[in-house]
Protein backbone atom coordinates (compact mmCIF):
# COMPACT_ATOMS: atom_id res chain seq x y z
CA UNK A 1 0.00 0.00 0.00
CA UNK A 2 1.42 3.41 -0.94
CA UNK A 3 1.39 6.63 1.05
CA UNK A 4 -1.38 8.06 -1.12
CA UNK A 5 -3.71 5.33 0.04
CA UNK A 6 -2.70 6.00 3.67
CA UNK A 7 -3.55 9.70 3.37
CA UNK A 8 -6.85 8.99 1.62
CA UNK A 9 -7.87 6.53 4.31
CA UNK A 10 -6.79 8.99 6.99
CA UNK A 11 -9.16 11.54 5.41
CA UNK A 12 -12.05 9.05 5.49
CA UNK A 13 -11.22 8.13 9.10
CA UNK A 14 -11.12 11.77 10.22
CA UNK A 15 -14.38 12.52 8.40
CA UNK A 16 -16.05 9.76 10.39
CA UNK A 17 -14.32 10.15 13.73
CA UNK A 18 -14.28 13.89 14.44
CA UNK A 19 -17.90 14.78 13.60
CA UNK A 20 -18.88 11.51 15.30
CA UNK A 21 -17.14 12.61 18.51
CA UNK A 22 -18.80 16.03 18.33
CA UNK A 23 -22.22 14.52 17.68
CA UNK A 24 -21.88 12.00 20.51
CA UNK A 25 -21.01 14.85 22.87
CA UNK A 26 -23.78 17.13 21.61
CA UNK A 27 -26.49 14.46 21.61
CA UNK A 28 -25.27 13.36 25.05
CA UNK A 29 -25.61 16.71 26.79
CA UNK A 30 -28.85 17.52 24.99
CA UNK A 31 -30.11 14.12 26.14
CA UNK A 32 -29.34 14.96 29.75
CA UNK A 33 -31.29 18.18 29.46
CA UNK A 34 -34.14 16.39 27.65
CA UNK A 35 -34.31 13.76 30.39
CA UNK A 36 -34.49 16.52 33.00
CA UNK A 37 -37.47 18.14 31.26
CA UNK A 38 -39.30 14.85 30.60
CA UNK A 39 -38.88 13.77 34.23
CA UNK A 40 -40.96 16.80 35.26
CA UNK A 41 -43.17 17.19 32.19
CA UNK A 42 -43.46 13.97 30.10
CA UNK A 43 -45.70 15.72 27.55
CA UNK A 44 -42.67 17.52 26.15
CA UNK A 45 -41.00 14.27 25.07
CA UNK A 46 -41.46 14.68 21.29
CA UNK A 47 -40.30 18.29 21.29
CA UNK A 48 -37.16 17.75 23.33
CA UNK A 49 -36.32 14.57 21.40
CA UNK A 50 -36.14 16.56 18.16
CA UNK A 51 -33.87 19.09 19.82
CA UNK A 52 -31.69 16.32 21.18
CA UNK A 53 -31.27 14.79 17.71
CA UNK A 54 -30.12 17.98 15.99
CA UNK A 55 -26.43 17.71 16.99
CA UNK A 56 -26.44 14.13 15.68
CA UNK A 57 -26.51 15.17 12.01
CA UNK A 58 -22.81 16.04 11.84
CA UNK A 59 -21.90 12.41 12.50
CA UNK A 60 -24.12 11.40 9.56
CA UNK A 61 -22.52 14.02 7.29
CA UNK A 62 -19.06 12.73 8.18
CA UNK A 63 -20.14 9.18 7.48
CA UNK A 64 -21.51 10.23 4.09
CA UNK A 65 -18.23 11.89 3.06
CA UNK A 66 -16.29 8.85 4.29
CA UNK A 67 -18.49 6.55 2.17
CA UNK A 68 -17.97 8.65 -0.95
CA UNK A 69 -14.24 8.71 -0.30
CA UNK A 70 -14.04 4.94 0.25
CA UNK A 71 -16.09 4.44 -2.94
CA UNK A 72 -13.54 6.47 -4.89
CA UNK A 73 -10.27 5.05 -3.58
CA UNK A 74 -10.67 1.36 -4.29
CA UNK A 75 -11.99 0.23 -0.91
CA UNK A 76 -15.70 0.06 -1.76
CA UNK A 77 -15.25 0.80 -5.45
CA UNK A 78 -13.32 3.01 -7.89
CA UNK A 79 -9.60 2.82 -8.51
CA UNK A 80 -6.92 2.62 -5.80
CA UNK A 81 -5.03 5.85 -5.15
CA UNK A 82 -1.89 5.73 -7.24
CA UNK A 83 0.26 8.48 -5.71
CA UNK A 84 0.87 10.51 -2.57
CA UNK A 85 -0.43 13.77 -4.07
CA UNK A 86 -3.85 12.27 -4.84
CA UNK A 87 -4.01 10.78 -1.35
CA UNK A 88 -3.27 14.21 0.11
CA UNK A 89 -6.05 15.67 -2.02
CA UNK A 90 -8.54 13.21 -0.50
CA UNK A 91 -7.26 14.03 3.00
CA UNK A 92 -7.73 17.77 2.50
CA UNK A 93 -11.11 17.24 0.84
CA UNK A 94 -12.29 15.43 3.97
CA UNK A 95 -11.01 18.06 6.40
CA UNK A 96 -13.85 20.62 6.08
CA UNK A 97 -16.54 18.24 7.33
CA UNK A 98 -14.12 16.65 9.83
CA UNK A 99 -13.25 19.92 11.56
CA UNK A 100 -16.46 21.90 11.07
CA UNK A 101 -18.48 18.82 12.01
CA UNK A 102 -16.64 18.44 15.31
CA UNK A 103 -16.90 22.09 16.32
CA UNK A 104 -20.45 22.68 15.09
CA UNK A 105 -21.77 19.55 16.84
CA UNK A 106 -20.23 20.77 20.11
CA UNK A 107 -21.86 24.17 19.81
CA UNK A 108 -25.14 22.78 18.50
CA UNK A 109 -25.27 20.54 21.56
CA UNK A 110 -24.93 23.50 23.87
CA UNK A 111 -27.49 25.51 21.90
CA UNK A 112 -29.87 22.55 22.04
CA UNK A 113 -29.49 22.45 25.82
CA UNK A 114 -30.43 26.11 26.00
CA UNK A 115 -33.41 25.55 23.66
CA UNK A 116 -34.58 22.59 25.74
CA UNK A 117 -34.52 24.98 28.71
CA UNK A 118 -36.70 27.32 26.66
CA UNK A 119 -39.17 24.49 25.91
CA UNK A 120 -39.20 23.63 29.63
CA UNK A 121 -40.45 27.11 30.49
CA UNK A 122 -42.44 27.94 27.35
CA UNK A 123 -43.54 24.79 25.49
CA UNK A 124 -45.50 26.89 22.97
CA UNK A 125 -42.24 28.42 21.69
CA UNK A 126 -41.05 25.20 20.03
CA UNK A 127 -40.68 26.75 16.56
CA UNK A 128 -38.35 29.45 17.82
CA UNK A 129 -36.48 27.03 20.05
CA UNK A 130 -35.75 24.81 17.03
CA UNK A 131 -34.35 27.71 15.02
CA UNK A 132 -31.45 28.48 17.37
CA UNK A 133 -29.65 25.15 17.11
CA UNK A 134 -30.71 24.85 13.46
CA UNK A 135 -28.70 27.98 12.67
CA UNK A 136 -25.54 26.16 13.75
CA UNK A 137 -26.40 23.40 11.28
CA UNK A 138 -25.85 25.84 8.38
CA UNK A 139 -22.11 25.69 8.77
CA UNK A 140 -22.00 21.92 8.96
CA UNK A 141 -24.00 21.80 5.70
CA UNK A 142 -21.63 24.23 4.01
CA UNK A 143 -18.66 22.10 5.04
CA UNK A 144 -20.45 18.95 3.89
CA UNK A 145 -21.06 20.49 0.45
CA UNK A 146 -17.42 21.48 0.03
CA UNK A 147 -16.18 18.07 1.14
CA UNK A 148 -18.55 16.22 -1.21
CA UNK A 149 -17.71 18.49 -4.18
CA UNK A 150 -13.98 18.16 -3.49
CA UNK A 151 -13.97 14.38 -3.05
CA UNK A 152 -16.15 13.93 -6.14
CA UNK A 153 -13.96 16.25 -8.19
CA UNK A 154 -10.66 14.51 -7.55
CA UNK B 1 -18.80 19.12 40.23
CA UNK B 2 -18.23 20.75 36.85
CA UNK B 3 -20.77 23.15 35.37
CA UNK B 4 -21.74 20.64 32.68
CA UNK B 5 -22.66 18.09 35.34
CA UNK B 6 -25.68 20.24 36.16
CA UNK B 7 -27.41 20.04 32.75
CA UNK B 8 -30.01 17.48 33.86
CA UNK B 9 -30.66 19.28 37.15
CA UNK B 10 -30.99 22.69 35.49
CA UNK B 11 -33.48 21.32 32.93
CA UNK B 12 -35.63 19.99 35.79
CA UNK B 13 -35.37 23.30 37.59
CA UNK B 14 -36.53 25.13 34.44
CA UNK B 15 -39.78 23.15 34.53
CA UNK B 16 -40.13 23.72 38.28
CA UNK B 17 -39.64 27.46 37.84
CA UNK B 18 -42.97 27.60 36.01
CA UNK B 19 -44.78 26.90 39.26
CA UNK B 20 -43.01 29.63 41.25
CA UNK B 21 -45.23 32.45 42.40
CA UNK B 22 -45.00 35.60 40.30
CA UNK B 23 -45.39 39.24 41.34
CA UNK B 24 -48.97 39.13 40.00
CA UNK B 25 -49.80 36.03 42.07
CA UNK B 26 -48.61 37.73 45.23
CA UNK B 27 -50.50 40.94 44.43
CA UNK B 28 -53.65 38.87 43.85
CA UNK B 29 -53.19 37.10 47.18
CA UNK B 30 -52.71 40.42 48.93
CA UNK B 31 -56.21 41.32 47.79
CA UNK B 32 -57.77 38.14 49.16
CA UNK B 33 -60.24 38.18 52.00
CA UNK B 34 -58.39 36.19 54.65
CA UNK B 35 -55.69 33.58 55.40
CA UNK B 36 -58.06 30.75 54.46
CA UNK B 37 -58.52 32.09 50.94
CA UNK B 38 -54.74 32.44 50.49
CA UNK B 39 -54.14 28.91 51.76
CA UNK B 40 -56.83 27.57 49.42
CA UNK B 41 -55.22 29.36 46.48
CA UNK B 42 -51.83 27.89 47.43
CA UNK B 43 -53.34 24.45 47.87
CA UNK B 44 -54.81 24.68 44.35
CA UNK B 45 -51.30 25.33 43.08
CA UNK B 46 -50.02 22.16 44.72
CA UNK B 47 -48.70 23.64 47.95
CA UNK B 48 -48.82 21.46 51.05
CA UNK B 49 -49.32 17.71 50.92
CA UNK B 50 -53.04 17.70 50.25
CA UNK B 51 -53.89 16.74 53.82
CA UNK B 52 -56.67 18.28 55.89
CA UNK B 53 -54.07 20.01 57.99
CA UNK B 54 -53.20 22.25 55.06
CA UNK B 55 -55.38 24.94 56.57
CA UNK B 56 -52.52 25.42 59.03
CA UNK B 57 -50.28 27.93 57.27
CA UNK B 58 -47.16 27.07 59.25
CA UNK B 59 -47.50 23.41 58.48
CA UNK B 60 -48.02 24.08 54.78
CA UNK B 61 -44.90 26.24 54.68
CA UNK B 62 -42.92 23.56 56.52
CA UNK B 63 -44.03 21.01 53.93
CA UNK B 64 -42.93 23.34 51.15
CA UNK B 65 -39.53 23.88 52.77
CA UNK B 66 -39.09 20.13 53.00
CA UNK B 67 -40.10 19.67 49.36
CA UNK B 68 -37.39 22.11 48.26
CA UNK B 69 -34.76 20.46 50.45
CA UNK B 70 -35.74 17.01 49.13
CA UNK B 71 -35.57 18.22 45.53
CA UNK B 72 -32.07 19.59 46.05
CA UNK B 73 -30.96 16.28 47.54
CA UNK B 74 -32.53 14.40 44.64
CA UNK B 75 -30.71 16.59 42.12
CA UNK B 76 -27.42 15.72 43.83
CA UNK B 77 -26.17 19.28 43.84
CA UNK B 78 -22.76 19.89 45.38
CA UNK B 79 -23.40 19.50 49.15
CA UNK B 80 -20.99 22.37 49.78
CA UNK B 81 -23.53 24.79 48.29
CA UNK B 82 -26.26 23.88 50.73
CA UNK B 83 -23.84 23.63 53.60
CA UNK B 84 -23.00 27.30 53.02
CA UNK B 85 -26.64 28.31 52.55
CA UNK B 86 -27.58 26.55 55.78
CA UNK B 87 -25.26 28.68 57.93
CA UNK B 88 -27.96 31.15 59.07
CA UNK B 89 -30.12 28.24 60.32
CA UNK B 90 -27.21 26.62 62.13
CA UNK B 91 -26.40 29.87 63.88
CA UNK B 92 -30.07 30.39 64.65
CA UNK B 93 -30.16 27.01 66.42
CA UNK B 94 -26.99 27.92 68.29
CA UNK B 95 -28.60 31.15 69.44
CA UNK B 96 -31.75 29.32 70.56
CA UNK B 97 -29.66 26.70 72.37
CA UNK B 98 -27.66 29.24 74.34
CA UNK B 99 -30.83 31.10 75.29
CA UNK B 100 -32.50 27.89 76.36
CA UNK B 101 -29.61 26.78 78.55
CA UNK B 102 -28.85 30.14 80.07
CA UNK B 103 -32.35 31.60 80.42
CA UNK B 104 -35.97 30.42 80.57
CA UNK B 105 -36.82 27.59 78.17
CA UNK B 106 -38.18 28.77 74.80
CA UNK B 107 -40.83 26.79 72.88
CA UNK B 108 -39.67 24.01 70.56
CA UNK B 109 -40.56 25.76 67.33
CA UNK B 110 -37.73 28.25 67.83
CA UNK B 111 -35.36 25.59 66.51
CA UNK B 112 -34.95 24.62 62.90
CA UNK B 113 -35.20 20.90 62.35
CA UNK B 114 -31.68 20.18 61.05
CA UNK B 115 -30.28 16.68 60.80
CA UNK B 116 -27.44 16.37 63.32
CA UNK B 117 -27.95 19.90 64.58
CA UNK B 118 -31.46 19.98 65.99
CA UNK B 119 -32.55 21.01 69.45
CA UNK B 120 -31.21 17.90 71.22
CA UNK B 121 -27.80 18.04 69.53
CA UNK B 122 -27.26 21.75 70.13
CA UNK B 123 -28.29 21.54 73.78
CA UNK B 124 -26.05 18.54 74.42
CA UNK B 125 -23.03 20.25 72.82
CA UNK B 126 -23.59 23.45 74.80
CA UNK B 127 -24.33 21.67 78.06
CA UNK B 128 -21.13 19.61 77.78
CA UNK B 129 -19.24 22.54 76.24
CA UNK B 130 -18.11 20.09 73.58
CA UNK B 131 -17.35 22.79 71.01
CA UNK B 132 -15.27 20.42 68.88
CA UNK B 133 -18.55 18.73 67.91
CA UNK B 134 -19.56 21.95 66.16
CA UNK B 135 -18.57 22.87 62.61
CA UNK B 136 -15.15 24.52 62.71
CA UNK B 137 -16.39 27.98 61.68
CA UNK B 138 -18.77 27.96 64.65
CA UNK B 139 -16.57 26.85 67.53
CA UNK B 140 -15.03 30.14 68.67
CA UNK B 141 -18.29 32.00 68.18
CA UNK B 142 -20.23 29.45 70.22
CA UNK B 143 -17.69 29.51 73.03
CA UNK B 144 -17.56 33.31 73.13
CA UNK B 145 -21.33 33.68 73.00
CA UNK B 146 -22.01 31.08 75.69
CA UNK B 147 -19.36 32.52 78.01
CA UNK B 148 -20.71 36.05 77.48
CA UNK B 149 -24.26 34.88 78.19
CA UNK B 150 -23.26 33.00 81.35
CA UNK B 151 -21.16 35.90 82.58
CA UNK B 152 -23.48 38.81 81.78
CA UNK B 153 -26.94 37.29 81.08
CA UNK B 154 -27.02 39.87 78.29
CA UNK B 155 -29.03 38.30 75.47
CA UNK B 156 -28.31 41.16 73.11
CA UNK B 157 -24.55 40.76 73.54
CA UNK B 158 -24.88 37.03 72.90
CA UNK B 159 -26.95 37.65 69.74
CA UNK B 160 -24.41 40.21 68.57
CA UNK B 161 -21.54 37.70 68.82
CA UNK B 162 -23.49 34.95 67.05
CA UNK B 163 -24.81 37.20 64.29
CA UNK B 164 -21.34 38.53 63.60
CA UNK B 165 -19.92 35.00 63.62
CA UNK B 166 -22.59 33.95 61.13
CA UNK B 167 -21.88 36.88 58.79
CA UNK B 168 -18.14 36.23 58.87
CA UNK B 169 -18.65 32.53 58.19
CA UNK B 170 -21.06 33.22 55.29
CA UNK B 171 -18.73 35.75 53.69
CA UNK B 172 -15.69 33.48 53.98
CA UNK B 173 -17.53 30.36 52.77
CA UNK B 174 -19.02 32.23 49.80
CA UNK B 175 -15.62 33.64 48.85
CA UNK B 176 -13.94 30.25 49.07
CA UNK B 177 -16.73 28.28 47.35
CA UNK B 178 -15.48 28.98 43.81
CA UNK B 179 -19.11 29.33 42.69
CA UNK B 180 -19.64 32.88 41.37
CA UNK B 181 -23.34 33.09 42.30
CA UNK B 182 -22.74 31.82 45.81
CA UNK B 183 -19.91 34.29 46.27
CA UNK B 184 -22.05 37.16 44.99
CA UNK B 185 -25.05 36.07 47.05
CA UNK B 186 -23.13 35.81 50.31
CA UNK B 187 -21.40 39.12 49.64
CA UNK B 188 -24.79 40.74 48.99
CA UNK B 189 -26.27 39.18 52.12
CA UNK B 190 -23.44 40.43 54.31
CA UNK B 191 -23.56 43.94 52.80
CA UNK B 192 -27.34 44.17 53.15
CA UNK B 193 -27.23 42.85 56.72
CA UNK B 194 -24.50 45.37 57.59
CA UNK B 195 -26.69 48.15 56.25
CA UNK B 196 -29.67 46.83 58.23
CA UNK B 197 -27.57 46.73 61.39
CA UNK B 198 -26.30 50.26 60.79
CA UNK B 199 -29.85 51.54 60.20
CA UNK B 200 -31.23 49.89 63.34
CA UNK B 201 -28.23 51.00 65.41
CA UNK B 202 -28.70 54.56 64.20
CA UNK B 203 -32.40 54.50 65.12
CA UNK B 204 -31.72 53.05 68.58
CA UNK B 205 -28.74 55.29 69.27
CA UNK B 206 -26.04 52.61 69.56
CA UNK B 207 -22.44 53.72 69.91
CA UNK B 208 -19.44 53.22 67.62
CA UNK B 209 -18.08 50.33 69.71
CA UNK B 210 -21.30 48.36 69.22
CA UNK B 211 -21.28 48.99 65.49
CA UNK B 212 -17.64 47.98 65.08
CA UNK B 213 -18.38 44.71 66.84
CA UNK B 214 -21.55 44.06 64.87
CA UNK B 215 -20.56 44.98 61.31
CA UNK B 216 -18.86 42.23 59.32
CA UNK B 217 -16.23 43.33 56.79
CA UNK B 218 -17.09 42.72 53.13
CA UNK B 219 -15.83 43.89 49.74
CA UNK B 220 -18.82 46.11 48.95
CA UNK B 221 -18.74 48.27 52.07
CA UNK B 222 -16.20 50.04 54.20
CA UNK B 223 -17.59 49.11 57.60
CA UNK B 224 -15.52 51.70 59.48
CA UNK B 225 -17.02 54.54 57.44
CA UNK B 226 -20.48 52.96 57.59
CA UNK B 227 -20.25 52.73 61.40
CA UNK B 228 -19.08 56.34 61.67
CA UNK B 229 -21.91 57.47 59.36
CA UNK B 230 -24.50 55.58 61.42
CA UNK B 231 -23.26 57.19 64.62
CA UNK B 232 -23.40 60.65 63.01
CA UNK B 233 -27.10 60.36 62.19
CA UNK B 234 -29.60 59.33 59.55
CA UNK B 235 -28.60 61.99 57.02
CA UNK B 236 -24.92 60.96 57.18
CA UNK B 237 -25.93 57.34 56.83
CA UNK B 238 -28.10 58.09 53.80
CA UNK B 239 -25.28 60.16 52.26
CA UNK B 240 -22.84 57.30 52.73
CA UNK B 241 -25.24 54.82 51.12
CA UNK B 242 -25.98 57.17 48.21
CA UNK B 243 -22.28 57.69 47.54
CA UNK B 244 -21.38 54.01 47.68
CA UNK B 245 -23.76 52.36 45.23
CA UNK B 246 -26.73 52.02 47.58
CA UNK B 247 -28.76 55.03 46.48
CA UNK B 248 -31.94 52.92 46.32
CA UNK B 249 -31.39 51.87 49.94
CA UNK B 250 -31.05 55.50 50.95
CA UNK B 251 -34.27 56.37 49.10
CA UNK B 252 -36.10 53.46 50.71
CA UNK B 253 -34.80 54.46 54.10
CA UNK B 254 -36.13 57.95 53.54
CA UNK B 255 -39.49 56.51 52.51
CA UNK B 256 -40.29 54.13 55.39
CA UNK B 257 -38.86 51.23 57.43
CA UNK B 258 -40.99 48.73 55.49
CA UNK B 259 -39.73 50.16 52.18
CA UNK B 260 -36.19 49.68 53.44
CA UNK B 261 -36.86 46.07 54.50
CA UNK B 262 -38.38 45.47 51.07
CA UNK B 263 -35.28 46.89 49.38
CA UNK B 264 -33.09 44.53 51.42
CA UNK B 265 -34.99 41.44 50.21
CA UNK B 266 -35.32 42.71 46.64
CA UNK B 267 -31.59 43.26 46.37
CA UNK B 268 -31.01 39.57 47.05
CA UNK B 269 -33.53 38.59 44.36
CA UNK B 270 -31.84 40.99 41.91
CA UNK B 271 -28.56 39.15 42.52
CA UNK B 272 -30.05 35.82 41.45
CA UNK B 273 -32.26 36.97 38.52
CA UNK B 274 -29.53 36.50 35.84
CA UNK B 275 -29.61 32.76 36.61
CA UNK B 276 -32.82 32.53 34.59
CA UNK B 277 -30.61 32.71 31.50
CA UNK B 278 -27.97 30.26 32.68
CA UNK B 279 -28.33 26.66 31.54
CA UNK B 280 -25.14 24.90 32.59
CA UNK B 281 -24.04 25.46 36.17
CA UNK B 282 -25.11 25.18 39.78
CA UNK B 283 -26.35 28.80 39.62
CA UNK B 284 -29.97 28.05 38.61
CA UNK B 285 -30.26 25.47 41.42
CA UNK B 286 -29.06 27.96 44.00
CA UNK B 287 -31.35 30.61 42.52
CA UNK B 288 -34.35 28.26 42.66
CA UNK B 289 -33.59 27.34 46.27
CA UNK B 290 -33.34 31.00 47.24
CA UNK B 291 -36.44 31.86 45.21
CA UNK B 292 -38.40 29.21 47.11
CA UNK B 293 -37.14 30.60 50.41
CA UNK B 294 -38.19 34.05 49.26
CA UNK B 295 -41.70 32.98 48.28
CA UNK B 296 -42.18 31.07 51.54
CA UNK B 297 -41.05 34.18 53.43
CA UNK B 298 -43.45 36.29 51.34
CA UNK B 299 -46.38 33.98 52.06
CA UNK B 300 -45.50 34.09 55.76
CA UNK B 301 -45.62 37.90 55.59
CA UNK B 302 -49.01 37.77 53.81
CA UNK B 303 -50.50 35.32 56.30
CA UNK B 304 -49.24 37.30 59.29
CA UNK B 305 -50.52 40.56 57.80
CA UNK B 306 -53.95 39.05 57.04
CA UNK B 307 -54.15 37.46 60.49
CA UNK B 308 -53.44 40.85 62.05
CA UNK B 309 -56.03 42.64 59.93
CA UNK B 310 -53.64 44.79 57.85
CA UNK B 311 -55.32 46.65 55.02
CA UNK B 312 -54.63 45.60 51.43
CA UNK B 313 -52.77 48.84 50.83
CA UNK B 314 -50.50 48.20 53.81
CA UNK B 315 -49.82 44.67 52.68
CA UNK B 316 -48.96 45.79 49.14
CA UNK B 317 -46.28 48.07 50.59
CA UNK B 318 -44.61 44.99 52.05
CA UNK B 319 -44.69 42.90 48.87
CA UNK B 320 -41.25 41.76 47.72
CA UNK B 321 -40.02 41.14 44.21
CA UNK B 322 -40.48 37.51 43.18
CA UNK B 323 -38.15 35.35 41.07
CA UNK B 324 -40.97 33.48 39.29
Amino acid sequence: MNMGMVFALMGAALATALPGIGSAWGVGIAGQAAAGVVSEDPEQFAKVLLLQLLPGTQGIYGLLVAFITLSNIGILGGNPVADTATGMLYLFACLPIALVGLISAYHQGRTSVASIGLIAKKPDQFGKAMLFPAMVETYAILALLISILSVSGI
Amino acid sequence: MRDLDYIYAVARIRVKEKSLLSDDDIRRMAGMEDCREILNALSDRGWGDGSLEDDDGNRMLEVEEKKTADLMKELKADPEIFRVLSFPRLYHNLKAGIRELCTAEPPDHLYYDIEGFGKEDVCRILREKDYTALPEHMRKTAQRAQEAMLRTQDGQKCDLIIDRGCLDACEKAGRESGIPLLEEYEESCVAVTDIKIAVRAQKTGKDLKFLKEALAPCRTLNTDILAAAAVSGEISLRDYLTGHGFAEAAEALKDSPSAFERWCDNRIIDAILPQKRNSVSAGPLIAYYLARENEIRMIRILLTAKANGFSEENIRKRIRKMYG
